[in-house]
């Protein structure tokens, strides 16, 4: 059982007063708010030994970079990559795909496809798209039923040997469904494709093993699991990320330069350009040891606990219907209410002290399987209870009242 | 009336209240009075681009003054385009483009005007002096 009073203690943000209300935070799928932990450990870092990493002989260098290298082995620790150089560190989910999309480009040949899933955030289909006007490679799509899961069956029938990439989320941002990437991995790997998973979402609720998972790239940022914004995470099969080229071009990534010919430096400074976001890494590293102490399984229990608690006050509002109603799925919750707007409802319940996001959560094409401009979504995290869920209810209730 | 002096009008109105939520109300109210925009010019074109809930504007130019009509999907959007075109409807084209409309800050709606993406308000006035200055031109 998670003391959740004493892991609210941790957030010092939870303290505050929105529009004179007390805040409640339910735009955590957006972004996870940052323990103190993680706060003192930027702030040691530049109040202490801030320093360029990999090059300084000097004393700060050496331990900004040791510090840097440790995070990165916490990382690999965390995810269960086989090595540390696997693990590139990157500004965040969509600079990571956007790695492995520009990488392909001379791995694949016009007419060669790819598949993407219905559900993805926009970040997971516009690199790949632009990767398909550079190569003619060819964009195909899983389809979703109306409860938001993937159409599996489809899935098997879009798989074959032109197949060399399937991309899709663990988990999707704007209907909580959990997608299940072990089989959509497996059958991949039957056709030789390569697959890329973005873990933005799951990170947060579920500890992954890349390993066991069998999967080529996975993608993931700090800024959704209690970290800093700036860093986030490419995973990839050492294989793989030795085939592809370099994304960017700069210091740290070289080996030899000449005006004749540059060599490139190993795995990982390959893809690790310029100087990186240091401090970030490091508090990368500290927001991992946070979350672990205090459980991945945990977590995941009392999360599902506030979905069901959530889903159930939520629906027992007139008119409000739930987008996203797949039998897997974490602590996200879509819904609209009759024909009022998502808009008019988030700036109600904002003047309330409760943070929720409102809009097409940039996923456009599930909006349009829906039919619908938008939804409101609440999305709970592990610091969050039962009586802010009261809360948010109450401020629904009393935007519908003033919309309606 | 002068475009200030409406402005000073909505300001008097708005002062009346002591919190958000009558405020919020009378701007749900004002949305219901937003002359509407033929649904022939509701077309894509005529949509105001930066605005989470859709937003469509037309203005004509009847005797040296524009007239704007408009529409949206979301009710407090609607509130706010009647409040901006109440003050510059019927009004000289220069005199729109001159306009200051920082009134929007003294009647509580400040929170509209900051620069995120989920909001149009500076958007809509941002459309709504472009069509000034395209008729002034033409006067012009």
């Amino acid at each position: 059982m998670l003391d959740i009073q004493k892991i609210r203690e941790d957030f010092p943000i939870l303290k505050r007063t929105v529009n004179g209300k007390p805040l409640v935070y339910f735009d955590n799928a957006a972004t996870s708010q940052t323990p103190t932990v993680v706060i003192d450990a930027i702030v040691d870092y530049y109040t202490t030994y801030n320093a360029n990493i990999h090059r300084g002989v000097h004393t700060l260098s050496q331990e900004a970079t040791d510090a840097y290298e440790i995070a990165r082995k916490k990382i690999q620790a965390h995810f269960n990559a086989k090595e540390s150089h696997e693990i590139i560190l990157t500004s965040g989910t969509t600079h990571s795909i956007n790695i492995i999309a520009t990488g392909f480009t001379s791995l694949l040949q016009k007419d060669d496809e790819i598949i993407v899933s219905a559900m993805e955030h926009h970040s997971n289909i516009v690199p790949w798209q632009m990767l398909c006007e550079r190569t003619g490679a060819i964009l195909k799509v899983i389809p979703m039923n109306q409860e938001g899961e993937l159409r599996m069956d489809v899935y098997d029938d879009l798989l074959s040997q032109k197949t060399k990439l399937v991309f899709t989320n663990h988990i999707s941002n704007a209907l909580g469904t959990i997608n299940p990437i072990e089989e959509i991995i497996s059958k991949a790997h039957q056709y030789g494709a390569a697959v890329l998973i973005d873990g933005a979402q799951s990170c947060p609720h579920i500890k992954p093993d890349v390993q066991v998972l069998d999967v080529d790239f996975y993608v993931a940022s700090a800024h959704k699991l209690c970290g800093p914004t700036g860093v986030g995470l490419l995973y990839g099969k050492e294989e793989w990320l030795n085939k592809l080229p370099p994304y960017q071009g700069g210091g740290e990534m070289i080996d030899q330069v000449t005006f004749e010919k540059t060599t490139y430096a190993g795995l990982p400074h390959k893809f690790e350009a310029g100087t990186p976001n240091i401090c970030g890494g490091i508090a990368f590293g500290v927001a991992l040891d946070y979350m672990n102490s205090i459980g991945f399984e945990a977590i995941a229990a009392y999360e599902n606990e506030l979905l069901e608690y959530g889903t159930q006050k939520l629906l027992e509002i007139e008119g409000l219907k739930i987008y996203g109603t797949a039998k897997q799925k974490t602590s996200v919750i879509s819904f609209n209410i009759d024909s009022i707007h998502p808009y008019d409802i988030g700036s109600i319940v904002d003047k309330l002290g409760v943070a929720v996001r409102t809009g097409h959560h940039c996923a456009q094409p599930i909006m349009d399987f829906y039919k619908i401009p938008g939804t409101v979504r609440a999305s709970f995290a592990f610091y969050n209870t039962k009586e802010e869920i009261d809360l948010l209810v109450d401020a629904v209730k009393r935007a519908k009242m003033m919309l309606s | 009336m002068s475009i200030k002096e409406i402005q000073e009008e909505i300001i008097d109105e708005f002062a009346m209240f002591d919190d958000w939520m009558q405020r919020y109300e009378y701007m749900i109210e004002l949305g219901k009075s937003l002359p509407l925009i033929d649904e022939n010019y509701k077309v894509d074109e005529n949509i105001i681009k930066g605005c989470q809930s859709k937003v469509w504007v037309y203005a004509e130019m009847i005797d040296n003054k524009i007239n704007f009509t408009a529409d949206s999907d979301a009710i407090i959007t609607k509130g706010i385009i009647a409040i901006l075109i109440r003050a510059f409807s019927n009004q000289h084209p220069k005199d729109i483009i001159d306009a200051d409309t920082s009134f929007i800050d003294d009647i509580g709606l400040k929170e509209h005007l900051s620069p995120t993406r989920a909001n149009g308000l500076v958007s809509m006035i941002k459309q709504l002096k472009m069509y000034a200055i395209a008729y002034q031109t033409q006067i012009n």
